[in-house]
């Protein structure tokens, strides 16, 4: 029967830890599920199955035999697929040239065999029974997100997978469309398939799963057996590490409240309210995808509000662009700093003054001198390691952009901070040192908004924590009564109702 | 050669510590290799014409290159913004015709007739703008949609033919033909213009800004800049540009010109604004190598001239330059060849 092992595998990225040193078989007839926090290094570890990227140590076997994983076509050849969590379906074309996109049958001439194309995906269809779900007529465009799935399974079986693996899959399904993947996920594994299943929901993984593997921080924890565990022990698997001694806060919140988003919808965010104040740091936790960043993005005014109000100061604020939580006193740091914060092929000095430079001017002209005064005093305040102010930003360690990026908010002196994932992929230094400049600036009155991801973070810093699931605030808690458990219990909470009672008022 | 020295100390005068090698990589690699080219190309026409190299004809490739010039230095502001503006040409066209029919309608008063061009390019350059922002239409589609419109406007109200006549006016036959301190008024012109696009560009806060958007438009936005307002005015300052350059045009031919001599200075201003250094996806670029490329085009070209190539080769090598120049550029970035280039 088929089997799968990692074996030792360690990767960095820039220097970061992503995985070190695992090894994890993946045996055929049983779904593994894969669980962690976020950035524990399952996606990591999927991507390396799959050939997307190469390990610094460490070998993939399939069977016995070492697999060369240098692309995901030699993971495809081998007989590994993986479905991501959005599959790419050409969206003009039919479901059956969808599935056998790459290796259409044809006749003499490379015309298109459609009669032979229609006989093979009918047959296709019915050996998996999806005839009655999957019209192989249907155009890419019109699938629903669980039918487009369906096409990534069909092509990864095919071809004769012997591992698939699952990312995240039921993030975007129904209750009907997950009851049909999961019957569908049975019946690979009766057929012997090496099933990986990567999820957060922990109520699907004990229904479907035979084996549990826990990783944490790159490394693998433990494999329980099902029947052999329970939620309790998974959770405390997942988290338990100890960084307090990174975070010196001294907590010293004062009453003035600054930032108060007031009952705030928008398309992916339903009825959150919060309140941050003057020194005060608060986290928002919760899982990938639970709304944070695109709570974040309406604060500053980037995404649309339908509905509810943001006040600074008790002013309310009219947000139709960026620039009016800019003028407001709001300054955010997103979560994807080179893609949606840094100018990489500028100097540090332009990155710095961005927006700034409305205060630096005189009649429109930049003060250069001033410009450069001012760059030096947060290049150093922030210990951002640079040869000089005039290198190029995209030369700089990621520990080092982040700064710059802080730089660029720092010196226009905002009363609200918003830090997405501050700390991202970057080195254990550089985060302290963000740690204690996130401490100073409360002391200094800023009020701060943290999402986190990373459960000590979040803990380590917040004077309260927020946590979010599915658009919605689950749950708040006083640092007092937070611990990693409590906030993955919210965090994971399937059933609001459940957890209703602890719903700020 | 004069000019190019002018515009660009500004950019190499930067504080710096005075070593040679400082002051060669703020010129930039682009701008050496560009005076390398220059070198080149008037040693060997000198060297097979000896009347190349004399000031009157230095002067010709200088009146010549104008025109080109104006709208490359425009372009350049377009492209730093990771947009493109093909229908430069055409507003050029329909401005020339306006001034020399606007010029004849309010009994010969040139600067109605100038008036009259400017305004006109600024409503084009706001329907590009306006098009390209709230229409979502690809920059390059849209303008070479307007490309084709501007340039059948032009012929409208013209009815394909020249219009007017103004060279009986003092204020044309100046720009046509006057002298300032020894350079022709139109080359002036140009560096006028060249220098207050450089300034704008690199010691305002729209010039930075400018280059944030070009650069990377998410983090420009999160900073409070508001891009849309930023590319419709790019775009009506490439319609005033353009239109100066329409209003040059009839200058020199004497009347109002729908298409001849305004047609294909798109290509010659893409060509010269990315074989100056601008990036094409943005963020990157200077009025100093676009004119460097424009004097290194014009010199080309009247080469050829001089030498007696045929005129259409002349076409050959503008188009081989183009494709040479984004080939350096995307190498120097280390794009890899996979699928079609960003």
């Amino acid at each position: 029967m088929t089997e799968l092992r990692a074996v030792g595998i360690s990767k960095r990225f820039a220097g970061v830890r992503a995985l070190d040193d695992v090894t994890l078989d993946f045996p055929g007839g049983a779904v593994t599920a894969l669980m962690g926090e976020n950035g524990a290094g399952k996606s990591t570890l999927i991507k390396i199955i799959n050939g997307d990227h190469l390990p610094d140590r460490g070998r993939v076997v399939l069977d016995g035999a070492p697999l060369a994983l240098h692309a995901p076509a030699d993971a495809r050849r081998a007989g590994i697929r993986v479905i991501p969590q959005e599959p790419e379906i050409v969206p003009h074309v039919s479901v059956a040239e969808n599935v056998y996109i790459g290796a259409l049958p044809r006749k003499a001439g490379r015309a298109l065999d459609r009669v032979g194309l229609r006989a093979r995906v009918r047959a296709d269809l019915r050996r998996l029974g999806f005839e009655r779900v999957l019209d192989p007529d249907t155009l890419g465009s019109h699938l629903t997100p669980a039918q487009r799935q369906l096409v990534e399974i069909l092509r990864a079986l095919t071809t004769d997978a012997k591992v698939i693996a699952f990312d995240e899959p039921t993030s975007s399904l129904s209750e009907n469309e997950v009851e049909a993947l999961f019957a569908l996920i049975r019946r690979l594994r009766e057929e012997g398939l090496a099933v990986i299943y990567v999820s957060h929901r922990m109520q699907e993984i004990f229904r479907l799963a035979d084996r549990i593997a826990v990783l944490r921080d790159g490394g693998l924890v433990g494999v329980r057996d099902v029947d052999r565990t329970d939620e309790a022990e998974i959770v405390r698997m997942m988290v338990g590490r100890d960084l307090s001694d990174m975070f010196a806060r001294e907590h010293g919140a004062t009453d003035e409240v600054v930032l108060e988003v007031d009952a705030v919808t928008t398309d992916d965010v339903r009825d959150v309210s919060l309140s941050v104040r003057a020194g005060e740091v608060v986290a928002l936790a919760g899982l990938v995808g639970a709304g944070r960043s695109e709570l974040a993005g309406a604060i500053v005014g980037d995404l649309p509000i339908r509905s509810g109000q943001v006040r600074v100061g008790g002013r309310p604020v009219r947000l139709r662009q960026p620039r009016d939580a800019v003028r407001a006193g709001m300054g955010y740091a997103p979560e994807e700093r080179k893609a949606q914060a840094l100018l990489l092929e500028r100097s540090v000095r332009d990155n710095t003054s961005l927006v700034v430079l409305d205060r630096l001017r005189r009649f429109r002209f930049v003060r250069r001198a001033e410009e450069r005064r001012l760059t030096r005093e947060y290049v150093d305040r922030l210990n951002v390691r640079t040869p000089d102010i005039e290198h190029e930003v995209r030369k700089l360690s990621g520990g080092n952009q982040q700064k710059v990026v802080l730089a660029r908010w720092l010196a226009r002196r905002p009363k609200v901070l918003i830090l997405d994932e501050p700390t991202r992929g970057i080195d254990v230094g550089a985060k302290a040192e963000i740690y204690h400049l996130i401490d100073d600036l409360a002391r200094a009155g800023v009020a701060i908004l943290v999402i986190s991801s990373e459960l000590p973070e979040v803990l380590g810093l917040a004077d309260r924590i927020v946590v979010m699931q599915n658009g919605r605030v689950t749950g708040e808690l006083d640092r007092a009564d937070a611990t990693e458990e409590a906030i993955l219990e919210l965090a994971m909470a399937e059933d609001l109702s459940t957890t209703a009672q602890e719903e700020d008022q | 050669m004069t000019r190019t020295t002018t515009a660009r100390e500004p950019v190499d005068a930067e504080p710096k510590d005075g070593a040679p090698r400082r002051i060669l990589t703020a010129i930039g690699p682009q701008n050496i290799s560009l005076v390398a080219a220059l070198i080149v190309v008037v040693a060997i026409f000198t060297f097979l014409n000896s009347g190349y190299l004399t000031w009157s004809n230095v002067q010709v490739i200088g009146e010549a290159a104008t025109v080109a010039g104006l709208l490359a230095v425009v372009q350049t502001v377009v492209i730093i913004c990771g947009a493109m503006d093909i229908s430069v040409g055409s507003q050029a066209g329909v401005a020339s015709v306006i001034s020399a029919m606007a010029f004849m309608s309010t009994g010969h008063n040139p600067l109605l007739g100038i008036a009259a061009a400017i305004g006109v390019g600024v409503v084009a350059g706001l329907v590009n703008g306006l098009v390209i922002v709230y229409g979502r239409v690809n920059p390059v589609i849209a303008t070479l949609a307007t490309l084709a419109a501007y340039k059948g406007i032009a012929q409208l109200i013209s009815g394909g033919r020249a219009q007017g006549f103004v060279l009986g006016d003092d204020l044309f036959i100046f720009i046509a033909r006057g002298r300032i301190a020894g350079l022709p008024v139109q080359v002036c012109i140009l560096l006028v213009v060249a220098l207050a696009i450089h300034l704008m560009l690199k010691y305002t806060d729209i010039g930075r800004n400018i280059y944030a958007i070009g650069g990377n438009d998410t983090a420009a936005r999160l900073a409070g800049i508001n891009i849309n307002k930023y590319l419709i005015a790019v775009y009506a300052l490439a319609g005033i540009i353009a239109a100066l350059a329409g209003i040059i045009l009839t200058a020199r031919t004497g009347s109002g010109q729908p298409t001849s001599g305004s047609e294909g200075l798109e290509l010659q201003s893409i060509t010269a604004a990315a074989l100056g250094g601008a990036a094409l996806k943005g963020g990157k670029g200077g009025v100093a190598g676009t004119l460097l490329a424009v004097l290194l085009l014009g010199a080309l070209n009247n080469g050829l001239n001089v030498v007696g190539v045929n005129t259409f080769w002349q076409n050959v090598a503008q188009g081989a330059l183009l494709v040479i120049a984004v080939i350096i550029q995307q190498r120097r970035t280390g794009e890899r060849a996979v699928g079609l280039p960003t």
